[in-house]
């Protein structure tokens, strides 16, 4: 067990760089945008001088390699700072924005595994209008963009047929039913494209086992088909497929950007869009960093995943 | 008596590969082979690639339809078998293969593989099966320390115990051996054929050992069967077809195996399949394998 907690601690301490380039990255590209926080919030109408005296308050105004250290200074305190434009703390925006995007992914995320590891199993060792019926499945899921897909949704859903509403948010602890009725739409937009990504997968990591040999032997031995599909096939499909799970979730937080924005959902993506906008500088850095922070937190679980299902990953004697 | 095994008449052809797809010629594995296996008995069927042994090995499992002719096992034609019955035949003929890492589940560990049989075919209870499982490694010369191991980190020789202690855990009638030794070391080869040899005497279990080297049966079989080009060129006794082939062919093969003069059953074993001088005490040749492999 020590070499599995070797592994965990490594994995953890490799996180500080990451995000460490990733806060440099994301703090010079938002100050490359065209723009000027201080104008935007200012208006047009703004004297010179009181745009100076606001630029000194944010302290925008000092060189930018000092602005970074305030930044990180800060981040290192635990203090995320303040939206220079509702002068709220960005500690209690993300607290209040990031379970909406959490249940957005998370919802997405369970209904795409449940879909698409039974359908490719099923795709992987069915008959042939199975298979024929599941490829149409992912080629269409692949390819339809989701932006375009939600639209199409809300206009079947919403405006046709008006069971859903077409946008808006109600917290969970508020009104549970009507919190899932507005997470619906959203959720269902998510999942359709990763449920096809994950049925690809699981297809094609079932059908390369299925073709090994001693998948041969255990029929020979007279092991159920059924027993040799989800005892054997998957469990040795199990790490790809776990590992495309959590790759994909980065693009689910991705594509939530977008539909949080399209569905009006106080997510940490719509927050992300509208600070774009604003040119709310802290906002974007802390929002884009939180994102970055919560996927390779994913990325670490899932290689901790792979390794208890794999054991030659994490004792560093592949074969 | 009857025969616990009766082939008849085995016909199986497959579609040759080239030519046109409506005159296509078909290549013929078996060509009117019959073959009977009894109680307790080991035949040895002996062959060059391509002469049709393994296809008759598949067959006699029934994992291959064949185009005419008969399996009948214990009284019942192994290819109309179905549902219980089947499961119920599958359980008392096991295979064992030649790549012993091929054949085992690599996410398993080998303990597990083993007990599969015992779980499908529903075996006692769970401690039983445990205890059963310790017994069996025991039986062929494993540590039963190694059963939560991978068979990555057994080696060859090891991971072939583990493939005939998963044959047995059904408690078979017939075991197939497919080129069980062929994959491994000539000196782990010695090793896994008396523990063939053990096996046979200590359970009475009947054994079809398909190979190509006649090196190889000479020291496990009661009979020898020969093939080539899928027809069944002499069978008979295993003394009588070492010291006295009738066939060409299989004076060939004969005369291809290296050897010191001829050993015959009845004579003590040697200790390696090409009777290589290289001598273990018995204990050595059948202490449990508790070594560490190296990993590869």
């Amino acid at each position: 067990m020590t070499s599995r907690l070797r592994f965990v601690i490594r994995r953890l301490l490799l996180t500080i760089p990451v995000l460490l380039v990733m806060s440099i990255i994301v703090f010079l590209i938002i100050r490359l945008v065209p723009g000027d926080p201080v104008r935007t919030m200012l208006g047009f109408r703004a004297t010179a001088e009181n745009v100076e005296q606001v630029r000194h308050e944010l302290g925008l105004d000092r060189p930018i390699v000092t602005q970074y250290f305030d930044f990180l200074g800060g981040l290192l305190r635990g203090d995320l700072g303040t939206d220079i434009v509702s002068h709220a703390s960005l500690a209690d925006l993300l607290a209040q924005r990031l379970p909406v995007t959490f249940e957005l992914t998370g919802l997405a995320m369970l209904i795409a595994v449940l879909v698409g590891v039974p359908l490719g199993v099923r795709a992987a060792t069915g008959g042939r209008w199975i298979k024929r019926a599941t490829e149409g499945f992912v080629v269409l899921g692949v390819s339809i963009p989701d932006f375009w897909l939600g639209i199409m949704l809300v206009l079947v859903f919403a405006s046709t047929l008006v069971l859903l509403p077409p946008s808006g948010y109600v917290p969970f602890e508020v009104a549970p039913l009507d919190n899932l009725r507005y997470m619906a739409l959203p959720v269902l937009t998510l999942a359709v494209g990763e449920a096809a990504y994950i049925l690809r997968t699981t297809r094609s990591a079932v059908e390369s086992v299925m073709t090994r040999p001693f998948v041969g032997f255990l029929r020979a031995k007279g092991v159920s088909e059924s027993r040799i599909v989800f005892g054997h096939a998957l469990r040795n499909a199990a790490p790809s497929i776990v590992t495309v799970i959590g790759i994909q979730v980065g693009v689910l937080l991705g594509g939530a950007i977008i539909i949080e924005t399209l569905f009006a959902l106080p997510g940490v993506g719509r927050l992300v869009v509208t600070a774009i906008n604003q040119r709310n500088y802290p906002t974007v850095q802390v929002g884009v960093l939180a994102i970055a922070a919560i996927f390779i937190l994913v990325s670490l679980v899932t290689d901790l995943v792979v390794g208890w299902l794999d054991p030659r990953v994490s004792d560093g004697a592949a074969t | 008596m009857t025969a616990l095994l009766q082939v008849e008449n085995l016909v199986k052809t497959y579609p040759a590969s080239g030519g046109l797809p409506f005159r296509r010629k078909r290549f013929t594995a078996l060509d009117h082979v019959s073959i009977s296996v009894d109680r307790g008995r080991t035949l040895g069927l002996v062959g060059e690639s391509g002469s049709g042994k393994s296809t008759l090995g598949r067959c006699v499992l029934g994992l291959t339809a064949p185009d005419s002719g008969s399996v009948i096992f214990d009284g019942a034609d192994v290819t109309k078998l179905r549902g219980a019955k089947l499961s119920e035949f599958r359980r008392r003929v096991q295979p064992v293969f030649q790549d012993p890492y091929g054949s085992l589940d690599p996410r398993w560990s080998v303990g597990r593989s083993v007990r599969e049989s015992l779980d499908v075919f529903r075996v006692g209870t769970t401690a039983d099966r445990e205890q059963r499982v310790r017994d069996l490694f025991d039986r062929v010369g494993l540590n039963p320390a190694l059963t939560d191991r991978l068979p990555s980190s057994l080696s060859g020789g090891q991971r072939q115990r583990v493939g005939i202690a998963a044959a047995l855990a059904s408690d078979p009638e017939l075991i197939v051996a497919d080129e069980p030794v062929s994959a491994l070391d000539v000196s782990v080869q010695a090793q896994i054929l008396n523990l063939f040899q053990d096996l046979q005497n200590d359970l009475g279990v009947a054994t079809i050992f398909v190979t190509h080297d006649l090196g190889v049966v000479e020291h496990v079989s009661d009979d020898i069967a020969v093939l080539f080009h899928g027809e069944l060129v002499e069978i008979g006794p295993a003394d009588r077809i070492l010291h006295d082939p009738q066939h060409d062919y299989t004076k060939r093969l004969l005369s291809a195996v290296p050897r010191p003069p001829l050993i015959g059953a009845g004579t003590p074993r040697p200790t390696t399949p090409l009777a290589h001088p290289t001598i273990l005490p018995t204990s050595a040749r059948t202490a449990p394998a508790t070594d560490i492999p190296t990993t590869d």
